[in-house]
């Protein structure tokens, strides 16, 4: 593994072939694996080791970026170069601030996030866990495909004029889809620490979604109540939290501009953006090195916040913005710069709710509704008003009186995300969740009205 | 590079493999973007790797290093042999792989001007002054402009003594113009949505888009989408522009032909396919006019999807895909070919880079061009009443590939054989066999364009591979319009 010790010694051979007024670099890596199974049998199956740098040279307000794997001398005088003739050309940024020499303060200790049985994880074992799940598809006459991954990767960013961090972490993750004729059941999880994996539970509780909706009836679109799971949830709430970024309201492309401060959701809604929660994961410092800081976004319903990296919040205080977009500070949540977004919030956490209720508790208290294992292609369709569209998958469940009643087709929704989070009627305990359209969250299932399915499709 | 991939290949044989092969590639990209006059990123990258494939016990591995020293190459290659065993745990039959003459060749992209010698200074100076264009025109409150370049140089060597050397240039331009107002944000882009055109070329390509002279064009139409009329919802002729054909292509034809996906190997991520192997020469995909192939050869074009060899050094091929609406081939690889009776692949085994396993990927996906001349604004004065939609938006299908529903960013109403009022928000939605069997005309030749789709993700992990489509302007009987805004 690259050290930091290691990758000190490169920026020094970095800061000694630049003229630049001032240079950083970030490094990336790690060791990753993946076992990928389909029809009951291992059919891909892969690793990859790969370090590389990303030098950021500054002369006078102009500042570019170039990136190499290599690691020789030769080749970091290369990037050096690429770096410093990109920016030289350009026109001097009266905005671009210098390099900040410390990451500031946390806003709290970071748990660890590297675990040495993590990162010890070999192919024998991933197969054997891989192995369990096959069996569990023989036994109920299942078709199972997923994965079982495992990495150790390592992320640090040093500059000149002082700053210097680095974050070492493991991650493993297991997602099984169990397929019968007419349906399907996933589930997926993941963690720093591969013991908080459990491949028979992933796959007994998927084998029984995918029994569950066999011969799934087709039920009319219209509005209504759904029980989302977490992994539903995360994805679709997902696609708000670039919004919920300063630059995105400077430039005028996010939902919330004109809107923080109002009642935008349900009172019952809190959201926070939180790397220290013992749930998340993540290096604990932006794409500049500052720290990041807990930021409480939404406020019983109301976007109180947005965050910031260093830059545009000093943008953000000069601008016709200043007055309406609450506490104006540098957050930590910046990405590498340059770059044209600026920054978002990547460690969402929502607020635990007062009264949480299971699953189950909200299925009873279900008359007539919906239940959603995962949702799948979500996409944009009017920015202002946050109306996604996407289709149900892999577990889609009619619920009458109280009672799951068997699957239903899927369907196709185009749903408001601010009507969404104004008609939450019921959240369940915080879980970390891990979907495919948005990054993991800290989330809670939730019972949501007249959610708005548009069509329904074939299976 | 023959000596690295040697060493790979001599230890995957010493152990026991009974095929191994070697890519060794070499990427360099350039990324320039702006924002509303001031740069918004310039980033230059280089990559270089290893990706070494082993079949052990009848079972795949796979490792790749960026360490090309000896010793590295040796462990990534004994990995990819030990990952192979532990694969060969969890299996029923042997991996089979259709035959394919080895062959010794060279391939590059043909590129007129390499776009790395081009000044960074005269790329920024474009972007800025379409950037500036943009900005002229009165309500646009967000320009953004990019433009990308990749370059990149791969050595293939396999155990069966293949020997492949390909050089593949691409490029890539486009911008926006984004209007807030009231409570609606418009946006307008150029030459297509998210990142422009893209193709395999030199920046020849750049100078072709015509760039500049759109540019307040397309902010002007941006600024006059807010007094458009919402696209109405209910059942309408529509007139599709030949970019969004083309996204309607990738993800109703181009996706659910993968055989992998269609063998359930994708099931747990993309998804699976309504193509089953029953279908294949039986189902009526199409209207008679509705002709797609799968081409990844120089003679069809410029496309992300062409090349010389796949990346198990088979051959460019073109495979009919819908011939006259009958659907009648599946993208294959060697490893998938005989599912179908096939007794070579189709060529289309493709990796995102060194580090990632070579997957089933769209070639160049096209509908061929209408026969008979028909211009675009022949085929409006053909049609009595109807929506003409212009460059994508939205874009959404579900995991089998049967319902799929679109955004476009602009639409005009069609009246009695003419434009009419501009309408905002036009989307449409349908089933895509039933979509592409009201396929009732399609322009001609002149009107085709091989569009590129940059940002095609499929894989565990996820890989991003750019996809071409070929596309005319087409027109569609008695499709649903508008579902997407009903009920908000």
């Amino acid at each position: 593994m690259l050290t930091r010790e290691k990758a000190g010694e490169i920026f020094d051979r970095i800061r000694k072939c630049s003229t630049a007024d001032e240079v950083e670099a970030y490094f990336y890596g790690g060791r990753s694996a993946l076992t990928r199974f389909a029809n009951n049998v291992i059919h891909q199956n892969v690793a990859e080791e790969n370090y590389g740098t990303s030098v950021r040279t500054v002369f006078g307000g102009r500042t570019a970026r170039a990136s190499t794997n290599k690691l020789d001398d030769e080749s970091l005088q290369r990037v050096v170069r690429a770096s410093e003739d990109l920016a030289k050309v350009q026109h001097p940024d009266p905005d671009l601030l210098p390099m900040p020499t410390n990451g500031g303060m946390s806003s709290g200790p970071v748990p660890r996030r590297h675990f040495a049985e993590t990162a010890a994880i070999t192919p024998e074992d991933r197969a054997e866990g891989v192995g369990k799940i096959v069996r569990v598809a023989n036994h109920h006459k299942l078709t199972t495909a997923g994965i079982f991954s495992s990495a150790e990767s390592v992320e640090g960013i040093f500059n000149s004029r002082g700053l210097s961090d680095w974050h070492t972490q493991t991650s493993a993750e297991i997602s099984v889809t169990m397929l019968a004729k007419d349906s399907s059941g996933w589930q997926k999880g993941n963690s720093p620490d591969a013991r908080n994996l459990d491949p028979l539970a992933l796959a007994e509780t998927a084998a029984r979604k995918a029994i569950e909706s066999a011969i799934p009836r087709e039920l009319p679109a219209g509005k209504h109540t759904v029980i989302l799971e977490p992994a539903a949830v995360l994805d679709i709430v997902g696609f708000m939290f670039w919004d919920f970024a300063g630059q995105a309201i400077l430039d005028e492309r996010s939902f919330l501009n004109n809107r923080i401060g109002t009642q935008l959701f349900g009172q019952n809604v809190n959201i926070w953006d939180d790397v220290a929660h013992p749930l998340q994961s993540g290096s604990p410092y932006d794409g500049e090195g500052m720290r990041r800081q807990r930021v409480h976004l939404v406020e019983n319903g109301v976007v109180r916040r947005v965050v910031y990296a260093r830059g545009t919040a000093e943008k953000m205080k000069k601008s016709e913005h200043a007055a309406k977009v609450g506490p104006i500070e540098p957050t930590g949540h910046g990405f590498l710069l340059p770059n044209e977004m600026g920054e978002m919030p990547v460690n969402i956490v929502f607020g635990e709710p007062k009264n949480p209720q299971t699953v189950e508790q909200m299925i009873e208290s279900t008359e007539r509704g919906v239940l959603v294992t995962r949702l799948w292609y979500i996409r944009e369709v009017e920015p202002y008003e946050k109306i996604l569209t996407g289709m149900t998958r892999d577990g889609t469940f009619l619920i009458e009186n109280g009672e799951v009643q068997g699957g239903v087709r899927n369907f196709r929704f185009n749903e408001s995300l601010i009507h969404m989070l104004s008609n939450v009627e019921a959240m369940g305990t915080l879980a970390r969740a891990s979907g495919e359209e948005s990054f993991d969250m800290v989330v809670p299932a939730m019972k949501v009205k007249e959610f708005n399915f548009t069509e329904v499709t074939k299976f | 590079m023959k000596d690295i991939a040697d060493w790979a290949l001599n230890v995957a044989a010493q152990r026991g493999a009974s095929f191994a092969d070697a890519r060794i590639v070499d990427e360099r990209s350039r990324s320039l973007a702006t924002k509303n006059g001031k740069i918004g990123h310039a980033s230059d990258a280089e990559s270089l790797g290893i990706g070494i494939r082993v079949i052990a016990d009848g079972a795949w591995g796979f490792a790749a290093s960026d360490d090309l020293s000896q010793a590295a190459v040796e462990t990534t290659a004994a990995r990819a042999f030990a990952i192979a065993k532990a694969s060969a745990r969890v299996k029923q039959e042997n991996v089979r792989l259709a035959p394919e003459k080895p062959v010794t060749a060279a391939w590059a992209t043909p590129c007129q001007i390499d776009p790395f010698a081009i000044s960074i200074e005269q790329n920024l100076d474009l972007l800025l002054k379409i950037d500036a264009d943009l900005r002229s025109v009165a309500g646009v409150t967000l320009a953004e402009t990019s433009m990308n370049f990749r370059r990149e140089e791969q050595w293939y060597a396999s155990s069966e003594a293949a020997r492949i050397h390909q050089t593949k240039y691409s490029a890539g331009a486009g911008y926006a113009a984004y209007v807030f107002a009231g409570t609606e944000i418009m946006k307008r882009s150029y030459p297509n949505s998210f990142g422009g055109q893209w193709q395999n070329k030199g920046y020849e390509l750049i100078h072709e888009l015509k760039l500049q002279e759109n540019a307040r064009r397309v902010a002007e139409e941006a600024v006059a989408l807010h007094k458009a009329e919402q696209c109405p919802e209910g059942v309408f002729t529509i007139i599709l522009d030949s970019s969004q054909l083309g996204l309607q292509i990738h993800e109703s034809v181009g996706h659910p032909i993968e055989l992998d996906r269609v063998l359930g190997m994708e099931a747990n991520f993309a998804g699976t396919s309504f193509l089953t192997l029953d279908k294949l020469r039986t189902l009526r995909y199409g209207s008679d006019l509705v002709n797609v192939v799968a081409d990844a050869r120089q003679e069809h074009g410029p496309g992300l999807g062409t090349f010389g060899f796949d990346d198990e050094g088979v051959p460019a091929q073109c495979t009919p895909i819908i011939t006259n609406g009958l659907f009648t081939g599946y993208l294959s690889s060697r490893e998938t070919a005989h599912t179908i009776g096939a007794d070579r692949s189709g060529g289309t085994l493709r990796a995102e880079g060194w580090n990632r396993l070579p997957m089933i990927r769209m070639t160049n996906i096209s509908i061929l061009p209408g026969e008979k001349p028909l211009t675009l604004e022949q085929l409006i004065a053909d049609t009595d009443h109807g929506i003409y939609l212009e460059t994508n938006k939205s874009w959404s299908i579900d995991d089998k590939r049967y319902n799929f529903q679109f955004g476009c960013e602009i639409g005009w109403e069609i009246k009695k054989g003419k434009r009419a009022r501009m309408l905002k928000n036009p989307s449409y939605s349908g089933i895509t066999t039933e979509f592409w069997n009201s396929m009732d005309a399609i322009c001609s030749r002149d009107q085709w364009t091989l569009w590129g789709t940059p940002n095609c993700g499929k894989g565990q992990p996820q890989q991003v591979m750019g996809t071409g489509h070929g596309a005319a302007p087409a027109r569609f009987r008695g499709i649903k319009v508008g579902s997407a805004y009903r009920g908000n």
